[in-house]
């Protein structure tokens, strides 16, 4: 692992650092291929274009120029047959990166999913093997509508055999998506919609950023906040606020839901004594519940107040604008839900 | 298509071990000893043996629930294989896997599969790991008449279409997917006039015939070998006994049962027409079935005697690291 840099880092996008990453790891590794659904388009097209798109939103953008069609694959718009054709892959010696353009197509791959993916080592008593990273993008926040703006990392953290990364920023993605490459089981990693163009300090060398292990991102003594990818930037902002009326965040990002760092999130817990958990899924056993739970059973006796969850509605993302606004927890609904733990006495 | 001695003692051998495994596990299961589920391949076995001559260490397979006979054409130990079918820690998975996930990557077996149709897409990426790493390798799928319903399959003969991999979908019509009969299930009347919709060549041949099945095989395998993409080979044949083991069958006759027996048996028929051929003589034969009555024999024996997994070691190989 290299975290030093000999170089300033320059600020990068999320997208930049993405492919970057990408890149570096194909060189790295023979057996690293990529594939998806135009991750570099315009095959077959009249215009004979090499590489049309370099992937819907950019980010394989240069692979096939510089690694060639035998390692970039385009597929048709077939999930379940892609995304088995991964698992065959990485059981037989590569180790694929696949992209399902948004989360919410999982559905239609979810049974080489659930029942392939993620039991074959397992039913196998250990004797196979898969390397396998599933990229996508999730979130709300895009007037996207219903079906290309779910987060649904809860759905994959129930499932033993898959690991589920969730960068928060640019750096993050960087590093942890060197590690879900390198690592020897499958990874689904999130890629916010919202986050692609922002930009932050990123390394021109490789790093890793090691799977299940939580970031400390601000310290603080009255309250833990736990808060998952874009939600950990909008908890940053309300923590910001909420120091200027003189309440004091600690800020916990978990950057894995599986593995899951457990003991950052209750050692915090135990110093604050107050949880405040924010996340951007469905409300009903999302990582809010499954976070909240652990510290009822683990450090009941040390807290003050009662956990607030701070999620969506129950309900589908909506595709209107004032709708899909209220629908996404927002730095203020995370002030709230501080203030009340602060005055639940 | 001329086959040695060896060949033809090799081909008797393996669907006699499919035919006594299976024949043998129907008996044992009745006990109520065999934990879960078991899919029995009897009738089927020309298939599987038929197939799979033709592939060695390089190439893989993927099979079904109805996976055991799959597994020994590839050459999965039989001994292994019955101690996992019994959930022992002997067995090729430990015992975690069971009749319906048997598997041995090392034998480029990837796994018999609960879930109908679903080894296809697994069989587009061992195809494409070939493609990619010039191992020379193929790919099967051995997929039933009820999983060529299924979508994965056809997203999967489209991929391999479009990849041009060296993939070969074997449809093993039986008859029925379950307790429907599979002309009611299948519309079009036709799994193999399918493939012609992504332009991948078809064949139909008589999946009781085992030199009808290897023929044919052996002209899909070269075309995978050849880079010249993906094949179809519908074998159509009859079970002998339920879906899965316990199953009485009320949906069939008793007069379709009898001729399935007395014509549709691809072992007899193998024997029949050896014989007749003169290349192999009574005494091959029962050499033959000697040695395998003594491996299944064993197999199971030593499968009862065997250690149920430690429970320590369940939640063991989840991940690989975690």
């Amino acid at each position: 692992m290299n975290t030093s840099t000999s170089t300033p880092a320059k600020p990068k996008t999320f997208r930049a650092a993405i492919n970057e990453a990408l890149k570096q790891e194909m060189r790295r590794d023979e057996r690293v291929i990529v594939m998806g659904e135009d991750v570099a388009g315009g095959r077959g097209g009249p215009a004979g274009t090499e590489e049309a798109w370099g992937g819907p939103f950019g980010m394989t953008k240069g692979l096939i120029k510089e690694f060639g069609p035998g390692r970039v694959l385009d597929t048709p718009i077939t999930e379940a047959a892609f995304v088995g054709a991964a698992t065959g892959a990485a059981m037989t010696g590569l180790r694929p990166v696949v992209e399902i353009m948004f989360v919410d197509f999982m559905a239609v791959a979810f049974d080489q999913i659930l029942n392939q993916m993620a039991k074959i080592k397992y039913m196998f008593g250990g004797k196979a093997t898969l390397p396998i990273t599933v990229r996508c993008l999730y979130g709300a926040g895009f007037r996207a509508g219903a079906q290309h703006s779910q987060c649904l990392y809860p759905m994959l953290t129930h499932i033993p055999g898959l690991k589920v990364a969730i960068p928060a920023s640019p750096y993050e993605a960087k590093g942890m998506l060197a590690a879900a490459i390198r690592d020897d089981d499958p990874v689904f990693f999130f890629e916010h919609k919202a986050t692609l163009g922002m930009r932050e300090a990123v390394p021109d060398e490789e790093y890793v950023i090691p799977l299940g292990q939580a970031r400390t991102m601000r310290e603080g003594k009255d309250v833990t906040i736990v808060a998952i990818g874009r939600m950990a930037l909008f908890a940053a902002k309300a923590a910001e606020t909420l120091a200027g009326e003189g309440i004091d965040c600690e800020l916990v990002d978990p950057r894995t839901t599986s593995p899951f760092d457990r003991e950052a999130i209750l050692k915090s817990v135990r110093k604050t004594g107050r949880l405040v958990v924010v996340d951007e899924a469905y409300p009903r056993c999302n990582m809010a519940t499954d976070i909240a739970a652990l510290a009822a059973q683990e450090v009941f006796r040390d807290l003050r107040a009662a956990p607030r969850m701070v999620s969506p509605p129950h309900t589908s993302v909506p595709f209107g604008g004032p709708l899909e606004d209220a629908y996404v927890p927002s730095p203020a609904r995370i002030a709230e839900a501080v203030y009340a733990v602060m005055n639940d006495k | 298509m001329q086959l040695s001695r060896e060949d033809l003692l090799d081909a008797y051998r393996a669907m006699k071990t499919m035919r006594e495994f299976d024949e043998r596990l129907h008996i044992e299961f009745a006990t109520g000893e065999i934990p879960g589920f078991v899919h029995l391949y009897c009738g089927e076995e020309a298939s599987g043996a038929g197939i799979c001559a033709h592939l060695d260490d390089r190439d893989h397979i993927a099979s079904n629930h109805r996976g055991h006979g799959h597994c020994i054409a590839k050459g999965c130990d039989v001994v292994g294989m019955m101690a996992e079918i019994y959930g022992k820690e002997t067995g090729l998975c430990g015992g975690k896997g069971g009749s319906m996930h048997i598997a041995d990557l090392e034998k480029g077996m990837m796994g018999a599969n609960g879930i109908v149709g679903a080894g296809t897409p697994l069989v587009c990426g061992a195809a494409l790991s070939a493609k990619t790493l010039g191992t020379g390798g193929v790919a099967v799928a051995f997929t039933g008449d009820g999983g060529s319903n299924q979508g994965a399959v056809y997203e999967s003969m489209n991929l391999a279409a479009v990849w041009n991999l060296p993939a070969i979908f074997v449809f093993e019509n039986n008859g029925y997917g379950e307790a429907s009969a599979s002309s009611w299930a299948t519309a079009g009347g036709s799994i193999a006039r399918r493939a012609d919709g992504f332009g991948i060549p078809q064949v139909t041949v008589d999946g009781a015939d085992y030199f009808a099945v290897r023929e044919a095989a052996g002209e899909a395998v070269a075309r995978a070998r050849a880079g010249e993409g993906p094949s179809v080979i519908v074998c159509e044949m009859r079970r002998l006994h339920g879906p899965f083991g316990g199953d009485p069958q009320t949906y069939r006759t008793e007069e379709e049962l009898a001729e399935v027996r007395a014509t549709r048996d691809p072992i007899t028929r193998f024997v029949a027409r050896v014989r007749e051929a003169g290349l192999l003589e009574e005494a091959d034969f029962a050499a033959v079935d000697e040695e395998v009555g003594a491996l299944i024999e064993r197999a199971v024996s030593e499968a009862k005697a065997a250690k149920v997994p430690a429970v320590e070691t369940l939640a063991d190989h989840v991940y690989s690291s975690y």
